[in-house]
């Protein structure tokens, strides 16, 4: 029962709020908050109570639903997915607060924001086909909306995108689970049960389906070439809907590739492991030098997300212990992080209305604290060591050069020149935006308030713990993982 | 004493802690808790060095701190004879700088702040010096290296400043780049990243071959950068943009000695290698005289004593790669103690005469006793003049370097005489003779004379003391690295040099023997590629700055033509063949007969009705084309 109270009373407060007569927006704020509050509660106690050393689904909650199809209501959480789960929680509770600020329609943002945040917690606990893939297109409308009516002045243009863009992957995505459904004897949605099969599928069918359910998976991540439409939905996003996007959402498409592909589809994931790889490397390496091209601090940070699922793309191809945990926790902190980073930019965006790189300077003498909280946070997106975002960064790299392949070192190899890129742009950025003598303009910019610090100060005290005992975090996956790569037939060291 | 040796490091991060949160109420006493803090520390890292030299045992702790099933970290430290003797450089120096300190960044706005960095670098020190493992020692090595970021761009008001930070932090990272690959060759072979573990790995063969040498040489990248070896050591001498105490830190005793450190405490994959330790010792060298050269011809007081520190570092790396480990240390050792003078003193003087160029200056001795006599004790000390430190270590490195290859051998004593030549110019230039422009000098106060008497007396000492009854060697052994041969010749040549080069710089500046300006003017060229610093700068600039921030504008472009434009077209093009449906029906009606244009009419509307433009109706059509082809499917079979 946990596991579906942690999903649906998000969207029971998002009902709530439609009963709440015109004009009170704080009531709405409240309730919003009330009930993100209470998701992350429960989803806290679904942490405590979880075993590490299971391997298996825990929290396992079934029943029929459409008997004639063998449909069925199946939740469950894992170490693939319990930590996707609370970061799900915590970010949208901190995105509901940072949210405050939103004026206009108050009561419809946060009913999609609640349907939003079901949306994406149902598709990590989901473990039927179609429940998945139901939740899976939840998440979709709400975010256009989100994104087309409280966003900035090419909003409709980027809703559109984002929605036409993951839309189209999804339906290849649903072909496969379609021609997976009708594959399998009897005809089961049901994940564990298309694992169990997994040895009888064919080859070939396992490599078609894997490359339809990838180009869904991969819209999301999102993967070079398909990842244009981030930066435009990002920059166009309210800043607490580009944290839920770059925090949250992306990991949907890691995440899937994880419970769908690795599980189902073993024999087309070793097929199509290098190829992973090169892709993961252009991720790192295209990504990061895009991001050294940009001039707006949202679209920079876009970019940067691209090259920082290239990692989690690069641990998950390499399939070994290292790298896979790896990966499971970098999609953790890539969620922190860069949730931190948005949030931050948001604050400045706030009050300078820019985010123009090249027309600030000094900040760091008029916003002293807001200049310390975003250096951390800047510092732990490079993977400075102390800080949670190099453990995942060091352990995928770890993982993936240890594969006996050389192919795979040297992708391994080439893809560590991201480090240097993404230390180079963002500490160029840091120079332009907070150093350097006082720019008269911004002279009046207030620091960062308390709700704000609210926000963001959870997400650096996360980063700051981590980074000295990443164990909290990532051992959560590792029975899991040990278990997938023993089916995988990669156990190593 | 020795198995809480990891409260150490744990000190000065908790004065940074307290500084960085509570340093606006706290005001001037952040400098007393920095100070209170890394005085304990000094006194634990003494205790323990004298445990060691009464002879205490190895101590290591290994507890587990990652366990993934099949990989398993642990994450603990380890003291031995070396570590001893890097706590006590560490901690003294670190101690002596932050005394030094209240005195010169007195009135700084920032002044709890840098305390509080101050204590971060310190730390971020330490804790690599007692790291027992690769991840460990690569976690406080980054550490060090944003500590320096962040102290070498404190006034970043400046653009130099800040630019000097981060041209530090990012040349760095080249060398962490080999290094953490290196890091991973090694986890990938040994399946470990602990030192003792490693090094048996090595001794059992399991890594070994080329695969060793390449290892070697890649955590040796990390050395390249962060003890600023040729490719990479042009970082340092910008790097006196910080504070000048934070220089003195630097290139003594924090950042730096870091490289070295690593050599050393990782001898193990270069002792198997004769290959890597060859690759070790040319680059040290070659950047032993490189560095030299450079220090030739520059006229800023920090610039000249930057260029040294390279040369030095050089020595040291040059003396690990030829086995000499212990002589290597040894110099280190040493050199903490006299280049931390050297800076401090050169801070006394810029704080005291208020310009860094020694053009400006000359005369100041009158004005500046202490200053300059503790400086001219530095000069001799590394000058290698008997029995200053210096001597003693600088003579068991060429004892090494002979021993190993001659023409390193020479080309070293050839630098000992290069060395002597510019310290001494940079002694004469600013202290005595008279004084070129008005400059107002006056001697700093003792909190900053109290350091540098401190660091005299050591720079006499140090070298002496520590070959008594071979103590350094009975603290710093390795197997390999065993005790050599004293040999005369070597001594007689090296004090030779030494004695030439002061003379040299003697005939030109006190007895104008050779006229001031002879080498400039004979030399043009030659003069300007030095103070050009060979041009390396420029030519980084043309083959990795601009190329890169080249590529990321072309790739950028890239991206939004053709991968974005690609999605647009794909989208122009659906909207197109929707418009011609349009016409396509507008034409079907207009030509048809009217019962037929009435159907197609009808018809046409629910298609216009259907392309509507709003998400959720397509989002529906969607769901139930899916829903019934799942229909059609399930009554088929």
């Amino acid at each position: 029962m946990l596991l579906t109270l942690v999903t649906f009373i998000p969207f029971i407060g998002g009902l709530a709020l439609l009963f709440i007569p015109k004009g009170k927006d704080n009531l709405v704020r409240g309730v919003a908050t009330a009930a993100a509050a209470v998701s992350l509660v429960l989803s806290v106690i679904v942490l405590l109570g979880y075993d590490k050393s299971i391997a298996g689904m825990q929290f396992i909650e079934q029943c029929n639903w459409i008997p004639s199809l063998n449909v069925t209501y199946f939740l469950g959480v894992d170490g693939l997915s319990i930590a996707m789960l609370v970061l799900t929680t915590l970010l949208s509770l901190i995105s509901v607060i940072y949210s405050y600020n939103i004026t206009s329609r108050v009561k419809e943002y946060f009913f999609f924001f609640l349907l939003l945040e079901t949306g994406m917690l149902g598709v990590f606990v989901a473990l039927d086909f179609f429940l998945f893939y139901v939740f899976w297109e939840i998440t979709l409308v709400p975010m256009y909306f989100l994104i087309g009516i409280w966003g900035g002045p090419r909003k409709e243009y980027a809703a559109i995108k984002f929605f036409l863009y993951t839309l189209f992957g999804s339906v290849i995505m649903l072909l496969g689970i379609i021609a997976l459904y009708f594959t399998s004897a009897p005809h089961t949605f049901n994940m564990l049960e298309l694992a169990k099969q997994a040895p009888l599928f064919t080859k070939i069918f396992q490599n078609v389906i894997y490359v339809a359910l990838f180009i869904g998976f991969a819209i999301k991540v999102p993967v070079f070439p398909f990842h244009t439409w981030l930066p435009d939905a990002h920059v166009e996003a309210p800043t607490a809907v580009s944290v839920i996007l770059a925090g949250v959402l992306l990991k949907m498409g890691t995440y899937g590739m994880l419970r769908v592909s690795f599980s189902i589809l073993p024999q087309a994931v070793a097929y199509f492991a290098i190829p992973l790889a090169v892709l993961a490397m252009i991720n790192i390496v295209y990504g990061a030098y895009c991001a050294m091209a940009q001039k707006d601090l949202k679209k920079m940070i876009a970019y940067s997300s691209i090259n920082h699922m290239g990692y989690v793309l690069l641990g998950m191809a390499a399939m070994t212990t290292a790298g896979m945990n790896g990966a499971i926790f970098q999609m953790f902190n890539h969620g922190i992080i860069t949730g931190a980073l948005f949030l931050l930019v948001g604050v400045v965006y706030d009050r300078a209305h820019t985010r123009d790189i090249e027309g600030f300077g000094g900040l760091g003498s008029i916003m002293p604290v807001y200049t310390g909280i975003m250096m951390v946070a800047v510092f732990a997106s490079l993977g400075l060591p102390g800080l949670a975002g190099f453990w995942s960064e060091f352990m995928c790299f770890l993982g993936a050069f240890q594969v006996q392949n050389t192919w795979m070192k040297l992708i391994t190899g080439f893809s560590a020149i991201g480090i240097i890129v993404t230390a180079a742009y963002f500490l160029v950025m840091i120079q332009k935006v907070f150093l350097g003598p006082v720019n008269e303009k911004w002279k009046g910019l207030p620091e960062i308030n308390t709700r704000e610090l609210i926000a963001v100060l959870p997400l650096i005290v996360i980063m700051i713990v981590l980074g000295f005992l990443p164990r909290i975090v990532m051992e959560l996956s590792s029975a899991s993982v040990a278990s997938m790569l023993n089916t995988l037939g990669t156990l190593k060291p | 004493m020795i198995n809480y040796a990891y409260i150490i490091p744990f000190l000065p991060l908790a004065a940074f802690a307290v500084n960085i949160f509570f340093g606006k109420r706290l005001k001037g006493v952040s400098a007393y808790i920095g100070i209170a803090a890394i005085s304990a520390s000094f006194l634990m890292s003494l205790a323990i060095f004298f445990a060691f030299l009464g002879g205490a045992q190895k101590y290591e702790v290994n507890p587990e701190w990652l366990n993934l099933g099949a990989v398993k970290f642990g994450m603990g430290f380890l003291v031995d004879g070396m570590t001893s003797v890097m706590l006590i450089v560490v901690t003294l120096v670190s101690l002596l700088v932050q005394i030094y300190s209240i005195g010169y960044m007195h009135g700084d706005p920032r002044y709890p702040r840098y305390y509080a960095y101050l204590g971060l670098f310190t730390f971020s020190m330490l804790l690599l010096v007692i790291a027992n493992n690769f991840a460990m020692m690569f976690v406080s090595w980054e550490l060090v290296g944003v500590s320096s970021y962040l102290l070498i761009g404190f006034w970043y008001e400046k653009k130099s400043a800040s630019d000097a930070g981060r041209k530090a932090f990012i040349t760095n990272k080249f060398g962490d780049f080999g290094f953490s690959i290196g890091i991973m060759m090694i986890f990938a072979l040994c399946g470990t990243l602990n030192f003792g573990e490693v090094a048996e790995a090595i001794s059992k063969g399991t890594l070994s071959g080329s695969a060793l040498t390449l290892a070697g040489i890649l955590v040796f990248c990390g050395a390249i950068g962060k003890s600023a070896q040729f490719p990479l050591h042009v970082w340092l001498p910008d790097a006196m943009e910080g504070p000048t105490p934070v220089s003195a830190l630097i290139h003594a005793a924090t950042m730096v000695a870091a490289g070295v450190y690593l050599v050393a405490r990782t001898y193990f994959l270069y002792a198997a290698s004769p290959a890597a330790s060859a690759v070790v010792a040319y680059t040290g060298i070659f950047t032993a005289f490189f560095a030299a050269t450079m220090a030739l011809a520059a006229t800023d007081i920090k610039r000249v004593l930057a260029f040294s520190t390279v040369s030095q570092l050089g020595y040291m790396i040059m003396a690990l790669g030829v086995g000499g480990f212990t002589a290597g240390m040894f110099h280190l050792t040493t050199h903490a103690f006299f280049k931390a003078l050297l800076f401090l003193g050169a801070g006394s003087v810029i704080h005291g005469a208020a310009t860094q160029d020694i053009r400006d200056m000359g005369g100041l001795g009158k004005h500046m006793k202490i200053t300059m006599v503790t400086f001219f004790i530095a000069c001799l000390a590394i000058a290698g003049i008997p029995p200053f430190s210096g001597f003693y270590s600088k003579d068991e490195v060429l004892l090494a370097a002979f021993n190993y290859s001659k023409p390193i051998y020479i080309v070293a004593t050839f630098t000992a005489f290069m060395t002597a030549f510019y310290m001494f110019r940079l002694f004469f230039r600013t202290f005595t003779g008279e004084m070129r422009t008005k400059l107002h000098p006056h001697e700093s106060p003792y909190s900053m004379t109290i350091p540098l008497m401190v660091l005299a007396v050591l720079s006499v000492v140090a070298g002496w003391l520590f070959v008594q009854g071979h103590a350094f060697e009975s603290l710093v052994h390795f197997k390999e690295g065993a005790a050599e041969e004293g040999n005369a010749l070597v001594v007689w040549i090296s004090i030779a040099a030494s004695v030439i080069g002061i003379g040299l710089a003697s005939a030109i500046y006190v007895f104008k023997v050779v006229p001031d300006g002879f080498f400039r003017n004979k030399f043009p060229r030659i003069h300007k590629v030095l103070i050009n610093k060979w041009y390396v700068d420029e030519f980084y600039d043309k083959t990795v700055i601009k190329p890169s921030l080249n590529l990321a504008r072309r790739l950028f472009s890239f991206d939004a033509k053709y991968v974005d434009g690609a999605v647009n077209l794909t989208g122009l093009v659906n909207v197109i063949i929707s418009k011609l449906h349009n016409i396509f029906d507008k034409a079907a009606v207009d030509g048809a007969v009217n019962g037929v244009a009435d159907v197609a009419q009808s018809g046409s509307g629910l298609l216009r009705k259907v392309q509507t433009g709003l998400v959720q109706n397509y989002m529906f059509l969607l769901v139930a084309g899916a829903a019934l082809a799942v229909v059609v499917f399930f009554f088929i079979k």
